[in-house]
């Protein structure tokens, strides 16, 4: 994960291979390994574990979306799963009523979304942290009944919701509708995730993060704070907009009450445990949100909130940089251990 | 017969950076004690570490008990009243209720009655702003108010930081004055931070001199203001 | 023109909820500069408390004191052991530990005492409506109960010597301490006392519009936008905010977008506070010479 070249503590006495060839060598084979973790499920898993799965990368695409602004940038938001439903209904709108394929709906959900998420962005600037978590959690409580609306249910389906279906997989590929949609959730959340990741790591990750930990002095040093904080909305809302195109088109269905505020509640929850601003927490948030509840169901089946909660709570208070943080803190020492 | 407070090997600072030193100093039984040095010496310091207000090391004594390491509000409890740095005002409530909290932690509602009329014997114009909130007194009379908020405590021992900062000269000698007066009729200790050292050294019966968060020079506060050296090289008049 | 004043005084009726939740909201917001996404599930689990006491056996109005006691514990409780460890965590943090009590809270209140809808008793029954048709006992009831409720929380806030320091400490924490106040606990007693008064608010909503776990959930939302209304650091002007917001609600969707958009009225409320007037119409600009 860390590009960054770690100076040895003590000097190396024993004759090392040249470093940049060993990281080269050592990333190729990082690379190799993660593609094969990826892909192996399509042959390894029952079809629902794999529906699982992919629900998971989804997920993990969404929270990625809700760390650009609110754990890069520091504007927090509770109310992403409007976002969410907004990309998924974008999606299901299209191919229902316009028999859109689902590649040709990814482009207009996402410009849908980021169109929301600046509009979102704009009274955003006027709130500080607190209003603005409250604003958007009083969005995220809203939204059911707002695509509920009778104003909209010709689109919408009102309560009973939209039904769609899956893309087939291309012919020349010996997979089922469920292994396709795995693999193209993969796709595309692999290159949002580079790409998020390359915005991050370039001037304008630096100037969200220098905006959300000393906005006073990003000012002074005449940064944009205005123009970077609604555009990091827009992008983030794009982010878990496009997630939620997926997750209509896997789950194939979209309903008003799936949409409540339970999945802003979720990705915040996901963004926590994975990490606050860690584009790799992201990953572990969506493996998170997606298999807790079912693990804490296990345990007290009558109350996975709870658990939920209790487990929000003690990260919070015990590994407040999440679990990537915990990795992060964990590999170091393994390093210090090493270089000694 | 110990001192009302004593200070022995006292360090504070803020976060990673110390300030103070390792201070040893005291104030007696209704006993003036100044603290003089130049900005940022450390005196303001001192006072907040000596109220709990940042974390110490070393020993402070009230009265031969430990009470370094406690809560503010406990120091507070037993009878260290602080005047800060700035004033301390609750600018949103009004001069009554300031008053009311000074006294917050007597139990007595008629002696607290006859100490609110003692002050008003001390700072008439307090009686007519009673009503005003108190962000919207002037300089000098929140500077009132803050002592009277620190006497209505019926403190053994009084922290008092610059009370003359940013008042007019008349109004300084009008201050020092009724605390001459709080001393003899209400017997507390006092501990003085002030820049105007003459003043302070008139009113003081110890004197230490603080560079750096170190005491520099220390005795009674008569012998510091005839000592010719000391006054040019540190106190500049 | 009856219709109109019925859905006046029925404004007022729910508006004098809305209220008493918002003043909750700020009192915490007051004392610790946050607000309290869990305050709804809060006055939820008390309110089945209530109905847990009633079914008991208790007469109403024991059940009823009880139950303020009883949420007033716990208000203090979940302020030691949730709030006080993070208390100088950022923002993030504090929002994170609310939405992990609301989900306890809220789960936990399934968990205890099930999922299905129950009836509340009201101590108002009257028969049929009072004053010409104009408002029911239970509408009459509770707007009193509120209004006292309300009365008694001022009369604490002005003119105790506990209330001046609970003020105080939420102003200048440090200031306090030189005082006496152990402003630790004043924060304690603040949470205290929210969770009492939005336990009476869930005690008078109940009857009307039935007990079930979520069944806060769209008033907190309408006690955010009355406290946002009337200034989020002004107890009256929450009042205020609350009652306007309920006869504003019961218009609304009387007149204009019907009752499914009700929480989006909140929302709409909500935002155009914020953007339009920030500090809400009371909020208050603190008068200061430095
Ligand atoms: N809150 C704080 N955080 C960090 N450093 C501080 C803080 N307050 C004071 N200092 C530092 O501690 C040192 C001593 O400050 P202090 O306020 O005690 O000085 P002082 O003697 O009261 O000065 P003055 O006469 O200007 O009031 C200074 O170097 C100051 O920068
Ligand atoms: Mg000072």
């Amino acid at each position: 994960m860390s590009a960054t070249e770690e100076v040895p503590a003590v000097p190396v006495l024993v004759q090392a291979p040249p470093r940049s060839a060993m990281a080269t060598w050592q990333r190729g084979a990082l690379v190799l390994l993660g593609l094969a973790a990826a892909l192996a499920p399509i042959f390894v898993l029952e079809s629902f574990q794999l529906f699982q799965l992919t629900m998971a990368v989804i997920m993990a695409l969404a929270v990625l979306g809700l760390n650009i602004v609110t754990g890069y940038n520091g504007q927090i938001s509770l109310g992403h799963g409007a976002f969410y439903a907004v990309g998924a209904y974008a999606t299901a709108i299209l191919m229902s009523h316009g028999d859109w394929s689902f590649w040709a709906t990814l482009p207009v959900s996402a410009a849908v979304c980021a169109g929301l998420g600046y509009a979102v962005g704009f009274p955003a600037l006027r709130l500080g942290g607190l209003y603005l978590a409250l604003t958007t959690f009083s969005l995220a409580v809203a939204v059911p009944q707002i695509l509920k609306h009778r104003a909209i249910e010709d689109w919408t389906g009102g309560v009973q919701g939209l039904f769609l279906v899956k893309p087939d997989p291309p012919s020349w590929l010996p997979l089922d509708a469920d292994q396709w949609m795995y693999l193209v959730a993969l796709g595309v959340s692999a290159v949002l995730f580079l790409l998020s990741w390359n915005l991050i790591r370039s001037r304008v990750g630096r100037a969200l993060m220098a905006i959300r930990d000393n906005p006073t002095a990003a000012e002074a040093m005449g940064m944009d704070t205005a123009t970077l904080k609604t555009r990091a909305f827009a992008v983030s809302a794009m982010v878990t907009g496009i997630a939620g195109s997926l997750g209509a088109v896997v789950i194939e269905f979209v309903a008003p009450d799936s949409f409540g505020f339970g999945v802003s509640i979720s990705l915040f929850v996901g963004m926590v445990v994975g990490g606050v601003a860690s584009i790799a927490g992201s990953i572990f948030g969506g493996l998170f949100v997606l298999f807790v509840p079912n693990i804490a169901e296990e345990i007290s089946k009558a109350a996975p909130g709870v658990i939920y909660g209790a487990i929000l709570i003690l990260f919070l208070f015990l590994l407040p940089d999440g679990f990537a943080g915990l990795l992060r803190r964990l590999a170091a020492r393994w390093r210090d251990r090493a270089a000694r | 017969m110990a001192a009302l407070l004593e200070a022995e090997g006292l360090t504070a600072g803020y976060g990673q950076t110390a300030v103070l030193h390792g201070l040893d100093f005291a104030v007696e039984e209704r006993g003036v004690t100044a603290l003089l040095g130049a900005n940022g010496a450390g005196k303001t310091t001192t006072l907040r570490a000596v109220c709990g207000m940042i974390r110490t090391g070393g020993a402070v004594r009230l009265a031969g008990e430990r009470i370094d390491g406690r809560a503010t509000e406990e120091i507070a409890r037993r009878g260290v009243a602080h005047v800060p740095d700035g004033r301390g005002t609750f600018m949103e409530l009004t001069v009554e209720e300031n008053m009311r909290l000074g006294a917050y932690t007597r139990p007595n509602r008629a002696e607290v009655d006859a100490d609110f009329e003692r002050v008003f014997g001390y700072f008439p114009r307090l009686r007519q702003r009673f009503r005003q909130q108190a962000g919207t007194l002037s300089g000098g009379e929140q500077q009132m108010l803050a002592i009277s908020r620190a006497l209505l405590l019926r403190p053994r021992l009084l922290l008092l930081d610059e009370p003359s900062f940013g008042l007019a000269p008349l109004v300084v000698q009008e201050i020092f004055a009724i605390m001459r007066r709080i001393r003899e009729e209400q017997g507390v200790g006092i501990l003085l931070v002030e820049q105007n050292a003459s003043l302070a050294l008139d009113f003081a019966d110890q004197a230490y001199l603080l560079e750096t968060g170190r005491i520099v020079v220390s005795g009674p506060a008569a012998d510091i203001r005839r000592d010719e050296s000391v006054r040019r090289s540190y106190l500049g008049y | 023109m009856d219709g109109l004043a019925h859905q006046f005084i029925a404004g007022i009726a729910t508006g004098g909820i809305y209220a008493s939740v918002a003043l909750a909201l700020v009192m915490i917001y007051q004392a610790t500069h946050h607000v309290n996404f869990a305050q709804g599930e809060m006055a939820t689990f008390s309110t089945f408390i209530a109905l847990t006491l009633i079914q008991a056996g208790l007469p109403y109005w024991v059940a009823f004191v009880l139950t303020v006691v009883v949420s007033f514990a716990l208000g203090v409780a979940i302020e030691r052991v949730l709030m006080r460890p993070v208390q100088h965590a950022p923002v993030l943090t504090h929002v994170g530990v609310f939405i992990g009590l609301l989900l306890i809270v809220g789960n936990l209140t399934g968990w205890v005492f099930g999922y299905t809808t129950k009836v509340f008793p009201s101590p108002f029954e009257s028969e049929g409506l009072l004053f010409g048709g104009l408002v029911s006992g239970h509408e009459l009831g509770s707007t009193v109960v509120t209004l006292a409720v309300l009365l008694l929380v001022y009369l604490f806030f002005r003119h105790t010597t506990l209330g001046l320091a609970m003020r105080a400490a939420a102003y200048n924490p440090a200031s306090s301490r030189l005082v006496g106040i152990r402003v630790g606990w004043m924060l304690a007693l603040g949470w205290g006392l929210a969770a009492a008064v939005g336990a009476v608010a869930g005690m008078m909503v109940a009857p009307v519009v039935f007990l079930d776990p979520t069944m806060m959930l769209g008033i907190l939302l309408y006690a955010f936008a009355g406290a946002l209304l009337g200034g989020i650091d002004n107890p009256m002007g929450a009042v205020v905010g609350g009652f306007a917001v309920g006869v504003l609600e019961n218009l609304a969707g009387a007149y204009v977008v019907g009752t499914e958009l009700k929480l989006t009225v909140a929302l709409a409320i909500i935002i155009g506070v914020l953007v339009v007037r920030p500090s809400g119409l009371f909020g208050r600009v603190v008068l200061s010479r430095v």
